[in-house]
């Protein structure tokens, strides 16, 4: 007997919903090794305490970003030091404005522009990458090449391009870096899907009779979201670093409106007057930034790494 | 004629890659690879069919050729006598797949990782019957469960959290849970430890038994081929060298090749294994992009002669079972 | 005297799950000419055993107990004299000839590499013996052959050349890690038939480790059978084959079909090989043995000699 079919029946019928066994997927088995990583932990609470001063930081100042403080526009080294009487508690900028509450701007629009960024490029680089490995032959190729023109097209000129034409607007800026993230993330889950494409669930998922579209939503998605999540999360802090560097250029957001590049790019221009200040706080909450998301992406992609169990 | 009997009938199947050379300019044409070459055979409603051969085969192209998971180059491939399953439309193909499974070799690999076996395994039913109720659903896969020997509590859980076997169980449990008129085997027991191996052998012989279905068992392992099955094909470089009934094929193998096979296979006794003699071919397979003219084993034939040069040998019997391909069979 | 004597063989791993005990007290001897099969499935730590041998394990690796090769205890010993034993005395052929040859070289560089090494010819000298070599493991036009890369031979054919490689300083004993598993039976047929032929020549012992019981019956003399990292039944191969005397050497007998019998039923083992996580307390068979009792369950049993040349661990007693 090649089972018992009795004894088992019996279990059976004794058995109702609440014996199921709850079982250990393998997003869970992730999660667990990505809490044993300590440099990711500890980013990850950084990251999550910076995301708070964002938006509850302006509840502390008494000064907003762009109000411009006369009595210490005259002598800025000493008036406009960072100090907690006057209310500025990191001081103030060259022109008199509560440095505090212009970090806490920049912070605002910088992590916005990186996690929105990083949203087009998963969302839309996903599907068309998914789509494209899938279907492969010459659909793929058409595809893969319109992605190999666009990224040839030089990505800075082009933003600032827009940026000359349209107008300085952080739209723009969202729309710049949206156009061209999401075609790195493309190639590398079209990758990923013709690496799958050939694994026997989904050739058993074909011969079931499933339909394409369902093969790539169902069979194929879940499995390169590992992938997906480590890249995203690598991605953020190049759009910060690209967005920094257009408003060091001087090109990004629009005054009053600021982001760390452009506080840094003032800091800098400052620092022979001896207002260290102005520079180190934003650069202070620039870095931790980017370590922040460069360690989480990391841990992520240990905890996700293929080879799991 | 239409024999009511018949589940599917290949005439002349036949399987082509395009191998282009490496470096080639992109206008070279491409080297012809036949995986497939012209492969005859009925499969009777509840019989196994095994096919064997060694690597190069072709046996697994052929049975994914079989339910179109691989374009075929040419041939027949009539099932229930009726439809041509390598003309059909897409709504009749689907209908075919509804009575089509099959179950692969790694066991794990053939299971979505990020899915529960509950969903795995139902997936065949939602996919051809959405309409059913999510409860009737549960009710099936758990029958199901039980029936290939799988606790149902486990419904929740995932694939890497089961052995090779029970894998292979899951695999088994999905094939069958839209009863289906014929499931194709390849290799099904290869990944498997020896003492499960059994246990999977076991339960595909009791489930054809109660629920009649017909099997094509794909396997290079002769011994396991016999035991499983009612006839046994034999492929040699994408041809058919030998169609018999399975006792019969070991008894009386009448093609050169399946006699070297056969000697070939170890039998665990070894006062049997030291006196044996072992028909050893000689030379290499020969590469399927370039096989031999004529019948494709002359080169390593130990019977070869002119003849077997030119011409290429058809499939033919004495009495109405057993078929070789050869012009000089025992 | 004996050419090989292993006592007490232990081999434990240190991974990020917890302790993997590998193998657990292995014991057996080997003498000169002699071929030896272990078989055992997947987590049976028969490969593992063969890499002690070898100093092959891995470094989270500890391995314990005693090997003694020609009356040299040559377990943990330190590599400089270490590398004078392999390949000039113990050799050994793996079961992927893809992954075990060296895929960017020529064959040619990777057998005379070895005889430059060993035994200090010169690039010539060691060439020449090279296609000897080949020539003797039949590969055909072996002189123009050898200067391909491995992935230009056929899978057979790459298995000859590991063949050659290990046999080029003529060691005396060879361990062959399941040489025939990924071929075809006709080409395992072959190699088989070579090594027995190159056996007589040489002289050499074999130690051949497969799950294959046709394979064993085939050219062993002696045969061990391992389970959870355990000796489970030692002894002369003709006695095993026809009278086991262990629960599990019984039921592998009766669960592999035979291409000389008939289609019945298979005698099935319950269950799956063992997690070497999570090894029982006792008798590592315990769970699937079907005249198991509670000492099975608490107790290991101990390798015995029950018969002249005859081992069987196992609490039950014995049928007569």
């Amino acid at each position: 007997m090649y089972v018992d079919n009795k004894k088992v029946q019996d279990l059976a019928d004794n058995l109702s919903d609440s014996n199921e066994i709850e079982g250990r997927s393998l997003w869970q088995d992730a999660r667990h090794r990505f809490f044993k990583n300590k440099a990711a932990l500890v980013s990850l609470i950084t990251l999550s305490l910076i995301v708070l001063f964002a938006l509850v930081g302006p509840q502390f100042s008494p000064w907003d970003y762009e109000e411009i403080d006369w009595d210490a526009m005259g002598d800025i080294q000493t008036m406009g030091a960072p100090s907690f009487s006057s209310g500025h508690y990191f001081g103030t900028d060259d022109l008199g404005r509560d440095l505090y509450s212009r970090v806490i701007q920049g912070t605002q629009i910088s992590l916005m522009v990186g996690l929105i960024g990083s949203f087009i490029a998963v969302v839309v680089g996903t599907l068309y990458g998914a789509v494209a490995g899938y279907l492969g032959g010459r659909i793929d190729s058409a595809m893969m090449r319109t992605v190999d023109i666009l990224m040839a097209i030089p990505f800075m000129f082009v933003l600032i391009l827009l940026m000359v034409m349209f107008g300085r607007s952080i739209y723009m800026i969202f729309i710049g870096i949206g156009l061209l993230s999401w075609l790195e993330m493309s190639r590398i889950i079209r990758g990923q899907t013709l690496s799958l494409k050939n694994k026997e669930f989904i050739e058993a998922a074909i011969a079931t009779g499933v339909k394409p579209f369902t093969i790539v939503t169902r069979h194929i998605v879940p499995n390169v979201l590992g992938i997906v999540v480590v890249y995203a999360t690598l991605l953020v802090p190049g759009m910060i670093m690209t967005e920094s560097f257009i408003s060091f250029l001087g090109l990004g957001v629009q005054e009053p409106q600021t982001s760390w590049g452009a506080l840094i790019n003032e800091g800098a221009r400052t620092i022979q007057n001896g207002t260290l200040w102005q520079l180190l706080f934003p650069l202070f909450f620039f870095i931790t930034t980017l370590l922040s998301f460069f360690f989480i992406g990391d841990g992520l992609r240990d905890a996700l790494d293929p080879k799991d169990r | 004629m239409n024999n009511s009997n018949e589940l599917l009938s290949v005439t002349d199947l036949k399987v082509q890659f395009d191998i282009y050379p490496k470096g080639a300019m992109p206008w070279t044409s491409p080297d012809k690879l036949k995986a497939v070459d012209g492969v005859n055979f009925t499969l009777n409603k509840g019989e196994t069919l095994g096919i064997v051969g060694e690597s190069g085969c072709g046996k697994s192209t052929l049975a994914r050729a079989l339910i179109k998971l691989i374009p075929a180059q040419d041939g027949k491939v009539l099932w229930m006598g009726e439809q041509n399953i390598l003309d059909v439309s897409k709504r009749e193909l689907l209908d075919i797949r509804r009575q089509a499974q099959m179950i692969y070799q790694d066991p794990l690999a053939s299971l979505n990782p990020r899915m529960t076996i509950g969903q795995i395994i139902a997936e065949p039913l939602t996919t051809h019957h959405p309409e059913t109720k999510k409860s009737d659903v549960k009710l099936k896969v758990k029958d199901m469960m039980l029936k290939v020997g799988l606790l149902p509590n486990q419904i929740n859980r995932y694939p890497h959290e089961f052995s090779g076997g029970q894998c292979q169980r899951i695999g088994i449990a999905r094939a069958l849970i839209l009863s289906p008129k014929l499931i194709i085997c390849d290799e099904p027991v290869s990944a498997l430890d020896v003492s499960v191996q059994a246990q999977v052998i076991n339960l595909l012989m009791e489930l054809q038994n109660d629920l009649g279905m017909s099997l094509i068992f794909i396997a290079h392992d002769l011994s396991v081929v016999r035991h499983i099955s009612t006839r046994i094909m034999v492929l040699y470089l994408g041809n058919v060298a030998e169609v018999s009934p399975a006792n019969d094929l070991y008894e009386n193998p009448r093609h050169p090749y399946t006699q070297a096979l056969i000697s070939a296979v170890p039998i665990p006794d070894p006062e049997i294994e030291k006196n044996k003699d072992i028909i050893l071919l000689e030379g290499d397979l020969p590469s399927p992009l370039n096989p031999p003219s004529g019948c494709v084993f002359r080169t390593r034939c130990p019977k070869a002669q002119e003849l077997c040069a030119k011409e290429k040998p058809a499939l033919e019997s004495n009495d109405s079972n057993h078929f070789v391909a050869c012009h000089f069979p025992d | 005297m004996n050419l090989l004597e292993v006592k007490d063989l232990s081999v434990q791993f240190d991974t990020l799950d917890g302790t993997v005990s590998a193998v657990n007290g292995i014991s057996f001897n080997l003498k000169a000419g002699e071929t030896l099969g272990i078989v055992g499935e997947s987590g049976s730590g028969k490969s593992q055993t063969v890499f002690a041998l070898m100093g092959l394990i891995a470094r989270n690796g500890k391995t314990t107990g005693s090997i003694k090769y020609n009356g040299q205890e040559i377990l943990n010993l330190p590599e400089k004299q270490l590398n004078k034993i392999r390949a000039q005395q113990i050799s050994m052929i793996f079961q992927d000839p893809m992954t075990s040859l060296n895929p960017y070289t020529r064959v040619s560089d990777q057998l005379a590499e070895v005889l430059i090494h060993h035994k200090g010819m010169s690039k010539k000298q060691a060439l020449a013996e090279s296609v000897q070599m080949l020539d003797a493991v039949k590969i055909p036009e072996a002189k123009s052959r050898i200067h391909l890369y491995p992935h230009e031979f056929s899978g057979g054919m790459r298995q000859r050349v590991m063949i050659a490689m290990a046999l080029l300083c003529k060691p005396k004993l060879l361990i062959a890690d399941e040489p025939t598993t990924a071929l075809d039976v006709t080409v395992q047929a072959q190699i088989m038939t070579l090594l027995s032929e190159l056996q007589q020549e040489l002289k050499t012992a074999i130690i051949l480790i497969t799950h294959d019981l046709g394979v064993i019956a085939g050219s062993c003399e002696e045969m061990l059978v391992m389970y959870g990292g355990r000796v489970m039944e030692y002894g002369n191969i003709k006695k095993v084959f026809s009278d086991p005397a262990h629960p599990y050497t019984k039921g592998l007998l009766h669960a592999i079909p035979r291409i000389d019998h008939q289609g019945s039923q298979l005698t099935t083992i319950p269950g799956s090989p063992p997690n070497m996580l999570r090894l029982p307390k006792g008798c590592p068979f315990e769970p699937r043995c079907d005249v198991a009792s509670d000492t099975c369950r608490n107790e290991i049993p101990a390798l015995q000699e029950f018969s002249k040349n005859r081992y069987r661990a196992c609490h039950s007693a014995m049928e007569v």
